[in-house]
């Protein structure tokens, strides 16, 4: 599924007083793609707790976006605001847009459940279905979705995501074992292949290598890099060499006093590592804190 | 060293050596102590088991679990009845109270959570304690006196419903809990609405604990015999009818130990051994399915 929303990415800034107050954002950076997903003013609460405050950003089609930051900053649950799984959580809320293409994801008609189907989301730790085979965790979708398909079309589908998930090799002799006994390395591609088994045209990832060993972790950036061709792919990660490695461009988030996350700085990953504009994003990076 | 020891002389404290002898008498002794206890409780359980079979054992040939019981004074009689009477009120009462206890705990974990699962537990904690006399005078209020007018098998079977709900909804509460929030998380992000993640995934994964839900409750409603005395009465004969008395082990158990027959006291005898014995062997596949869960 493609996403038909024509780039032009300029921000609404309707005053020179309320620009001063929003984050450094790149003027001078083109914006020559289609924008996939789109946030204004988000805002993600826990209860009565503020966590991510007026949150603008863009994610260009066919890009990987990183969104970097410490712990505790809002990273994951702005995340998860994009998919509305933020909400799945009990108390938990969010206001502001997001714009996913055409649709207006936190609109009052539109069903979360449509939301998530066209967004995919790898999580921190890998999670295959237990009891499920390594075919049956990557057909759960189509599955669970309720897609009527033949045994056939079934086979060439979980065949080519999980080749599309640089797995196929590894798990074709045991397609019909449990998903769960694979290393960790393996599951959490499983759980891309799964994600990737419905057709989003986003794939959001949520530290997706900070439970697994360094070569594992190089397999899935290497497999980011690929996939991003035909997915938009937005990453959180506290690993800065990692978001450096992967991402075109990198969001950073940070919490103030008041505990809310706010985005300080958004641009090219090369600029903003390089020459940040934000002197908390320098401190930041030069490893000063967090 | 000597000017220490001139300062504090060895009677004042006691010598290292004599602090460690006295530790290790307070030790043997509640040691012994837990022994004692741990070997009484062992005692009377190995006793009462031994009892049962003792006693239960003269009374069992094939003939005790097909026929029916004979009036006093003929040889022979059995307890099938009863056998196939726990059995259908299992069926039935389990037919009843597992679909209601499941949604319960469904409810309770999957939608609600916080909001109403303290006074759903709450409730189900109260009819767990209440006296299972005092469910069987309801029902027998309720039914025997009421919808149905006569004591009838579909009595006691609500009657042990009622008893299995609330060890249902309670058991598979806390089974639903056990279901890693990752799997429900990784279901809902494909895509999947509320009521498939948990047809498809959270029940599936949890099916070896609900299925010991199920079989606890049961074997817990086996054993109960106060709430039958007032529904399902009890019955020499074959029966299947739901809308007329029916036998049951337990009752069983109690019409011959109560008579004055010593005959009837051996099959008393018989019947709790093989009540037991079914109870046991039940808790033994409950071990079974728990541990192929962990595997």
């Amino acid at each position: 599924m493609s996403v038909t929303m024509r780039g032009t990415a300029t921000r609404e800034t309707p005053n020179e007083a309320e620009r001063a107050s929003q984050p450094a954002v790149d003027p001078a950076a083109p914006a020559p793609r289609a924008i996939a997903l789109r946030t204004e003013k988000l805002s993600a609460y826990y209860g009565s707790a503020q966590a991510v405050g007026d949150v603008d950003l863009t994610f260009e089609v066919g890009a990987v976006t990183a969104i970097i930051g410490p712990s505790g900053c809002g990273k994951s649950t702005l995340l998860r605001c994009l998919n509305r799984m933020h909400e799945t959580t009990p108390g938990a809320r969010a206001t502001g847009r997001v714009r996913l293409g055409d649709v207006d994801v936190y609109a009052p008609a539109t069903d979360p459940v449509e939301v998530r189907s066209m967004v995919g989301m790898v999580f921190q730790k890998p999670n295959p279905f237990p009891m499920m085979s390594v075919y049956d965790n990557v057909a759960a979708g189509p599955r669970l979705r309720g897609w009527r398909m033949t045994r056939r079309e079934m086979d060439d589908l979980v065949e080519r995501n999980l080749r599309r998930a640089a797995l196929w090799d590894e798990v074709k002799d045991k397609l019909h074992r449990s998903g769960a006994a694979l290393s960790g390395g393996q599951q959490q591609r499983l759980c891309i292949a799964r994600a990737l088994a419905t057709d989003p045209s986003v794939l959001l990832m949520d530290e997706p290598c900070s439970a697994l060993d360094p070569i594992a972790t190089y397999k899935i950036e290497e497999l980011m890099r690929d996939l991003s061709h035909d997915v938009t792919i937005v990453i959180v990660t506290h690993n800065m060499q990692q978001a450096s490695r992967v991402s075109e461009r990198t969001a950073f988030m940070l919490a103030a006093d008041d505990g809310i996350g706010r985005l300080v700085e958004f641009g090219k990953t090369d600029d903003l590592f390089t020459m940040p504009r934000d002197a908390r994003t320098e401190a930041y990076i030069t490893g000063r804190f967090g | 060293m000597a000017a220490v020891s001139a300062i504090t002389p060895s009677s004042a404290i006691p010598s290292r050596h004599r602090v460690a002898a006295r530790r290790r008498i307070g030790q043997s002794v509640v040691v012994g102590l837990l022994l004692l206890a741990t070997a009484l409780a062992v005692a009377l359980l190995v006793t009462i088991l031994g009892y049962v079979v003792v006693r239960g054992l003269p009374a069992i040939d094939l003939a005790f679990f097909t026929e029916r019981p004979r009036p006093f004074g003929e040889p022979g009689g059995g307890i099938g009845p009863a056998l196939l009477g726990t059995a259908l009120l299992a069926a039935v009462s389990g037919a009843i109270a597992i679909p209601i206890g499941m949604s319960a705990a469904i409810f309770v974990v999957e939608y609600r959570s916080g909001r109403f699962a303290a006074p759903v537990r709450f409730a189900a904690e109260l009819i767990a304690g209440l006296p299972s006399i005092v469910i069987g005078v309801f029902v027998w209020a309720l039914l025997v006196r009421g919808l149905v007018g006569h004591y009838a098998a579909i009595a006691g079977a609500v009657a042990l419903a009622v008893i299995m709900v609330p060890i249902v909804a309670r058991t598979v509460e806390e089974v639903l809990r056990l279901v890693p929030n990752s799997l429900r998380e990784a279901a809902l992000a494909l895509g999947a609405p509320r009521w498939k993640v948990i047809m498809s995934i959270v029940l599936p994964t949890a099916r070896a604990g609900i299925l010991t839900a199920a079989i606890l409750a049961l074997a817990r409603s086996a054993g109960e015999t106060a709430p039958l005395l007032l529904t399902a009465l009890g019955n020499d004969f074959f029966s299947t009818d739901l809308f007329r008395p029916i036998a049951a082990l337990p009752l069983q158990i109690y019409r011959y130990a109560v008579s004055p027959y010593d005959d009837w006291h051996t099959k008393a005898w018989g019947a709790s051994l093989v009540l037991v014995v079914v109870i046991g062997v039940v808790g033994l596949l409950l071990r079974v399915v728990a541990r192929q869960r962990v595997r």
